[in-house]
């Protein structure tokens, strides 16, 4: 990672990439990713890395699925990876996305995590081209609803990296 | 053939079905709908209705069997099993689950059912309205990752990449199942036709997939009732023979997040042998296919799986001409499927399926012996059933 300022999807003119309304995100009862969502907030991403055999694994899960540890811990990813697949919705499910148009949904595969993947959305011309296998790296964009018992919460983006 | 198998002990001796509405239009609610389905498949096998001793179904079926077995006034329910998750992954496996209970002597009269009123219960095809989400759905919700189409695209996407499958595999899909759906008056889209440039023009749902690359949303129930072979010859003149059904999935097929390490798969990469096995027959054997579609790319992905072509041969032998039937190499979803027929959560594809046993489809493949029906392709556990007749158990 490079820093706040190069990692951070500003909520300049263009706003975050979806339009607000969509269900806000939330750690589950159980407390399993909360430490995932509470790192997204400072900005940095976490996946969980076995600290018994050091498999990393995504989504989260209480036990390691590679030595059946219980010792999974979590350590920072470099929020650097490639596409590995990706959509463009048109039709929207939702009624926040009714104006909202096409958009680019992108699954990623981290370089330095065992291959563990994360869906997103790439930032930029929702109606461009997008290349399976191209460089990305993680843009964190903030979220504030002004809505009765939503909390804050931050999104991990993905937009394209040089080379 | 493997030594344990349900292959010529247990046969489908009734099949049922309500109307098929549009969603939201039936006019009965969800369970009588079931209770419609079941009254016509037991009058289907000509059995009285108080001969079922039991129930499956599948994907959280709301319609519970001792509430079943209340209405319908049956003297003692035996078996009531309910095949967990994954949509319509369990469609085959209920009437697995069924034939097991059959073979293995705990029931003797067992209805494989489902029933869906939309209307009454709300949409598969919509986001959901709450103001959070938790669990793995946070992780993609959140990012318009929410319907099932928007679930399942990226692994349609994968397959085109690692494989070179061309996007014509998937209108060759759709164009087959509107052309069964306008001879079989049961299906919704009956009399509304499907052309090539229409499906070129249509919107997108999500890319890679158009309007008609995505199953319909329908009311109504069916119903698929199983005896023993040995009773199964004596209330019916048309049995038909499940040679096996396996339900399953890979390796890690339910990692959450789009997370399972084969992604561009319809998930039976594992059950299709074990299905061949059990049942003694071959890919060569299967004279006609109903194949599950939530969404055509899935229907490429499983017929590859289950060695129908091969990720060489799509681009080829998925062609509109040759999935129909009856003059095509490989009939394709003979009564218009979950695309044309209707979205009963894919137990219509096997009842389909029985029906090409049977000889009375209205897209017949002549002197079909074997049948395959698969369900559910893409989700954490998926099934397989095959159909044979007398003649196919040799």
């Amino acid at each position: 990672m490079t820093g706040d300022q190069t990692n951070t999807a500003t909520s300049g003119p263009s706003g975050p990439y979806l339009a607000e309304g969509l269900p806000a995100p939330r750690p589950a009862s159980d407390g399993l990713d909360e430490p995932y969502w509470s790192a997204a907030r400072e900005h940095r991403l976490l996946v969980q890395r076995c600290e018994t055999c050091g498999t990393h694994q995504w989504g989260p899960e209480w036990m390691c699925h590679t030595c059946q540890s219980f010792e999974v811990g979590w350590v920072e990813a470099s929020g650097r990876g490639t596409i590995y697949s990706w959509q463009r919705p048109h039709h929207p499910v939702h009624p926040a996305l009714r104006d909202q148009g096409p958009y680019l949904v992108v699954l990623v595969e981290l370089d330095d995590a065992d291959g563990v993947r994360m869906v997103g959305n790439l930032l930029g011309d929702p109606l461009q081209e997008v290349v399976i296998g191209a460089p990305v790296e993680a843009a964190f964009e903030d979220h504030a609803p002004d809505v009765d018992g939503v909390e804050p919460y931050t999104l991990v983006q993905w937009r394209l990296a040089a080379g | 053939m493997s030594e344990h198998t349900i292959r010529g002990e247990v046969a489908v001796v009734g099949i049922g079905e309500t109307t098929y509405y549009k969603r939201g239009q039936s006019p009965d609610p969800e369970f009588k709908l079931v209770l419609r389905a079941i009254l016509a498949a037991a009058a289907d096998a000509g059995i009285p209705v108080p001969t079922i001793d039991g129930f499956c179904s599948y994907s959280n079926d709301r319609n519970m069997p001792a509430r079943l077995a209340n209405a319908l006034g049956l003297p003692e329910l035996r078996y009531s099993v309910m095949q967990w998750g994954s949509g319509g992954g369990g469609a085959a496996a209920a009437i697995g689950n069924a034939c097991a209970a059959v073979v293995a002597g705990y029931a003797e009269c067992v209805v494989a059912y489902r029933g869906l009123a939309q209307g009454q219960f709300g949409r598969f095809g919509a986001g959901a309205r709450v103001p959070t989400i938790s669990g793995p759905p946070a992780f993609t919700v959140p990012y318009g990752v929410m319907s099932p189409a928007q679930m399942y695209a990226m692994r349609t996407t994968r397959l085109f990449h690692e494989h070179g499958i061309s996007p014509d595999t998937l209108k060759a899909v759709a164009l087959a199942a509107y052309h069964h759906a306008q001879a079989n008056p049961r299906a919704v889209m009956h009399g509304r036709p499907l052309d090539e440039a229409t499906y070129d023009e249509s919107r997108w749902i999500t890319e890679p997939f158009r309007l008609y690359d995505c199953c319909l949303e329908n009311d109504g129930a069916a119903a698929v009732i199983v005896m023993s072979a040995e009773r199964a010859r004596d209330v019916t003149d048309a049995p038909v023979y499940p040679l096996a059904v396996q339900q399953g999935g890979e390796y890690r097929s339910g990692a959450t997040v789009h997370n399972q390490p084969d992604y561009a798969t319809s998930s039976f990469k594992t059950t299709a042998p074990r299905l061949y096995a059990q049942a003694g027959v071959t890919p060569g054997d299967v004279d006609v296919v109903q194949s599950y579609e939530n969404f055509t790319g899935a229907v490429v992905m499983s017929l590859i799986e289950h060695g129908l072509c091969t990720y060489e041969s799509a681009n080829e032998v998925l062609t509109a001409d040759n999935l129909i039937a009856p003059s095509g190499g490989l009939p394709l979803n003979t009564s218009g499927g979950n695309l044309a027929e209707c979205y009963m959560h894919g137990l219509g594809l096997q009842i389909e399926a029985i029906r090409q046993i049977r000889g009375t489809s209205t897209n017949q493949v002549p002197g079909a012996r074997v049948a395959l029906a698969n369900a559910g392709p893409m989700v954490e556990v998926a099934s397989t059933a095959l159909y044979g007749s007398e003649e196919a158990l040799g």
